[in-house]
């Protein structure tokens, strides 16, 4: 009986094609969008996970001046506070492992007949082991050529694209503010940070080397920003408050005066975001949700229509023996098809859009099983849920009066 | 004598609208065996169609008691008169009441569906109901290709899916033309002959009426007569005596 139900309930829909793609075209939107969201959400969430991995773990970022000024918003890393000695500091103190202090210069780079705009990073050669990060090709500098202030610099893919091209960029020469600096190691490729920033367009030199040659008078020995590694989770917080006491010292601020550093803790900042991330996928969700719910007032709006234009069938089923059970069941049927066949659709539509979405954005964005499953389930109970007053209703009819109509 | 196929006593049916209750049949009482085959003829809103539907269930009596097979059918909850119509009773529409979206096989098959009988069972019995109303070429035809002839009898092969122990026809040759009208007619005879179908149909046409064992003429819900297919019940003459 259910099979031949189910052949009839698709050749109602079929019989008004134009209008069940019509009423299905809510679930359709409904699921799709919801598909295509945790798609994307998923995908923020794996961008932003991999952005904090290549930061690097159990690491602080001191940085110089603060935001937060009484209504002065200088921006951290503007002021010319941290100076190369509170690194030293940094490196004395316990659970430290490692420091990397770096300088920061924004400068126009030349290579024969190119010439790009980067940010040259000063850095000690243990920058490369706090930032976790290596080579593709070359070496990175020793610490007797920091010591020696020497020459030499790592170029990033995106600078090493834009002034060599197709050549072969090792062992050249470039030239920043006047000096030349020969090309020893090109940085493996890192991708877009957060905010769509480019962290393959820089430079890195040493430390010394860039305070030297590099920087101004006023804020020669000024660092940017200190990366501190600590031994473990567990010690971020208290490693963290005890930077802050030695730099007030060596600052020497007042009880009253702010930090004129930050200190950001990057384990709390993934916090943050993986909040933030949730907060939107959950924010999309409820969007897709809430259409959803309109495809399935659709669907009830249509049931109701077609239970009134179809009393007359209603009433020839009762009146050759159609229980009201029957009856129900059919409409039931007809619904839940209408709402299942919509989400189907809605599966494709949304699987297809997260794949045009990932080439857009330029990040992953994968269609798990769990959301297929989910979408159906939902698709499932929004289609017994508003099919199921326009079927009783139609169960209700008396089969006299069904007729006469 | 065996029960009855069906026994009316006094029953009575009132429609109820705004301008307030209309009496359809005032106390209409009469019983009908097996194997028999009669005709109810009457005015135009006499009542035929309201006693009709009222002995294939598809509507109730106000009051009175109406027993099919001996069984009171007051008594009988939803879903036993869903079972009713669909096993014990077979009723053909002047209009014949195929579903459009089906095809002759579909319609006649349908009644089997609520039956619970399997797809194999069902196409069987519907293309062997097909055939014995003269239709066993035309299974996958759609009622809109059908001409009303033809449409009728994939009606009373659908009426007559289960095996019903009644078949009720309301004006079954009415939108017929005489020929055809005449063909129909003839099935009934041949079923109520030949399988002993009992047959209860509706007509204007005295004609149709005297191919009848008995007749019943109604006026304004009432019978005023029951008996043989005589030239004054066919033509509505009231017989001496009453008037
Ligand atoms: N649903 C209804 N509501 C009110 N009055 C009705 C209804 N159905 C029929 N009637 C009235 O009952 C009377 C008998 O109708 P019906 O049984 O259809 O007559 P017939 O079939 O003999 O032409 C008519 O006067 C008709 O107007
Ligand atoms: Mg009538």
């Amino acid at each position: 009986m259910i099979s031949a139900m189910l052949a009839e309930a698709w050749g109602a829909l079929i019989a008004n094609r134009l209008r069940s793609a019509l009423t299905m075209l809510g679930m359709i939107i409904g699921v799709a969008a919801v598909i295509l969201m945790l798609a994307i959400g998923g995908g923020v969430q794996k961008q932003v996970a991999d952005s904090i991995a290549g930061l690097g773990s159990n690491m602080l970022i001191v940085t110089a001046g603060s935001g937060r000024q009484g209504g002065f918003m200088g921006g951290a890393g503007t002021g010319a506070t941290l100076r190369l000695d509170d690194a030293d500091k940094i490196a004395r103190l316990e659970h430290v492992v490692a420091v990397a202090p770096t300088a920061n210069i924004p400068a126009q780079v030349v290579a024969g007949p190119a010439n790009w705009a980067t940010t040259v990073t000063g850095a000690p050669p243990a920058w490369f082991t706090v930032q976790d990060w290596r080579p593709a090709d070359g070496r990175t500098f020793s610490d007797m050529e920091e010591r020696a202030a020497a020459r030499v610099a790592l170029i990033g893919q995106t600078v090493a694209d834009n002034l060599f091209g197709a050549n072969d960029p090792m062992g050249q020469s470039v030239r920043i503010k006047g000096t030349s600096f020969t090309v020893i190691g090109i940085m493996s490729k890192r991708g877009q940070g957060f905010g769509g920033m480019d962290r393959d367009d820089l430079i890195v030199v040493p430390l010394t080397t860039a305070l030297r040659q590099l920087q101004g008078n006023f804020f020669r020995r000024s660092i940017r920003s200190v990366s501190v590694a600590v031994d473990s989770a567990e010690n971020l917080d208290s490693t963290e408050e005890a930077i802050t006491q030695t730099l007030r010292r060596a600052h020497k601020l007042d009880r009253n005066a702010a930090d004129d550093f930050s200190v950001t803790n990057l384990t709390a900042v993934t916090d943050t975001l993986s909040t933030t991330t949730a907060a939107i996928s959950a924010l999309l969700a409820a969007i897709g949700s809430i259409s959803l719910v309109v495809g399935g007032i659709g669907i009830m709006n249509i049931m109701l229509v077609s239970v009134t234009e179809r009393t007359r069938e209603i009433g020839i089923r009762m009146a050759i023996g159609a229980p009201r059970s029957a009856i129900r069941l059919q409409f039931l049927l007809e619904a839940l098809m209408l709402s299942l066949l919509g989400c189907s659709i809605g599966v494709g539509l949304g699987t297809l859009g997260a794949t045009a979405a990932s080439g857009a954005i330029g990040f992953d964005t994968s269609v798990t099983l769990f959301a297929v499953v989910v979408a159906f389930a939902v698709s499932a109970s929004i289609g017994i849920f508003f099919g199921w007053y326009p079927a009783t209703r139609a169960a209700k009819l008396s089969p006299i009066e069904a007729l006469r109509s | 004598m065996s029960v009855p196929v069906l026994s009316l006593q006094n029953v009575i049916k009132d429609y109820a609208s705004e301008a307030g209750t209309f009496r359809a049949l005032h106390g209409v009482s009469m019983d009908v065996q097996r194997g028999e085959l009669m005709s109810i003829m009457g005015p135009s809103g006499s009542g035929k169609s309201t006693l009709m539907n009222v002995i294939g269930c598809l509507d109730s009596a106000s009051d009175g008691v109406y027993r099919f097979e001996g069984q009171d059918t007051a008594t009988l909850g939803e879903t036993a008169l869903a079972k009713l119509r669909n096993k014990g009773i077979g009723f053909i529409f002047q209009q014949f009441n195929l579903l459009p979206r089906l095809t002759a096989l579909g319609n006649v098959a349908l009644p089997l569906v609520y039956a619970g009988f399997d797809r194999k069972a069902r196409e069987t019995r519907a293309q062997e109901l097909l055939t014995s109303v003269g239709l066993g070429d035309k299974p996958r035809s759609r009622p809109s290709q059908l001409s009303g002839g033809q449409q009728q009898r994939v009606a009373v092969a659908r009426a007559l899916a289960n095996d019903p122990d009644l078949l009720l026809a309301d004006e079954p040759t009415g939108a017929l033309d005489t020929k055809t009208g005449a063909e129909v007619l003839g099935l009934f005879k041949t079923l109520n002959r030949e399988r002993g179908v009992t047959v209860v149909l509706v007509t204007h046409d005295p004609e149709v009426a005297r191919a009848t064992d008995r007749v019943v003429r109604i006026q304004d819900g009432l019978v005023f007569y029951d008996g043989p297919p005589t030239e004054d019940a066919l033509y509505g003459h009231a017989p001496e005596g009453i008037a």
